[in-house]
């Protein structure tokens, strides 16, 4: 009865092909949010991505936000950055400009440390969309 | 150069960017983003201002 029932849902299912763009898609949308979408010619959805992804991280730094680095040591600083990890490049200039590294004295510098974290996770979120459309799941 | 946000600014924008991408993200067609993204908008600023009565409320 199971069997039947695995059987037909994968009969159900079209197998698409892993193809190049199903690799490059989400690598290039993790580096630069939006450009996944871009790359498969869904330019109002990447430039909107990009516009809300990105707004949203560097407010967070302007509102003097913390970014957190891998050896946080913390298991609350571990999760930031991932959290953070997530904004890809716009991750790797902040830490190259050694930009974010001030301490959380106020409010609105920790609204501004959980922007970019959000920022981060809304990118995986982008990147999985873009994978998605890349292996024909999504229009 | 530093941004000095209000607590409803910085909400607002929150809720206006995470909504547009939840919108996108979410949806198949241009016609359900638009309407998921404003659901979740509205649900964003919707629960603000409730939590922000229930903690006057609660201070009172």
């Amino acid at each position: 009865m199971a069997n039947q029932t695995t059987a037909k849902a994968k009969a159900a299912e079209p197998v698409q092909p892993a193809n190049t763009m199903s690799v490059i898609a989400p690598a290039l949308g993790w580096l630069i949010p939006g450009a996944g979408h871009m790359i498969q010619k869904r330019w109002i959805r990447g430039v909107l991505l990009f516009v809300s992804i990105g707004t949203l991280f560097i407010l967070g730094l302007l509102m003097q936000g913390h970014i957190y680095k891998a050896n946080g040591g913390d298991i609350l600083e571990m999760l930031g950055f991932i959290g953070d990890l997530g904004a890809g490049g716009m991750y790797i200039v902040t830490l190259a400009m050694n930009w974010g590294q001030g301490a959380i004295a106020f409010a609105i510098a920790d609204y501004g440390t959980k922007f970019m974290i959000v920022a981060g996770l809304l990118n995986f979120i982008a990147v999985a969309d873009a994978y998605h459309i890349a292996i024909g799941k999504k229009q | 150069m530093t941004v000095q946000l209000t607590h409803f600014s910085a909400a607002f924008v929150f809720a206006l960017f995470a909504s547009i991408v939840f919108g996108i993200t979410h949806r198949e067609t241009t016609r359900e983003m638009v309407r998921y993204g404003l659901y979740c908008f509205a649900l964003f600023l919707g629960g603000l201002l409730v939590a922000g009565w229930a903690m006057w409320l609660v201070r009172r």
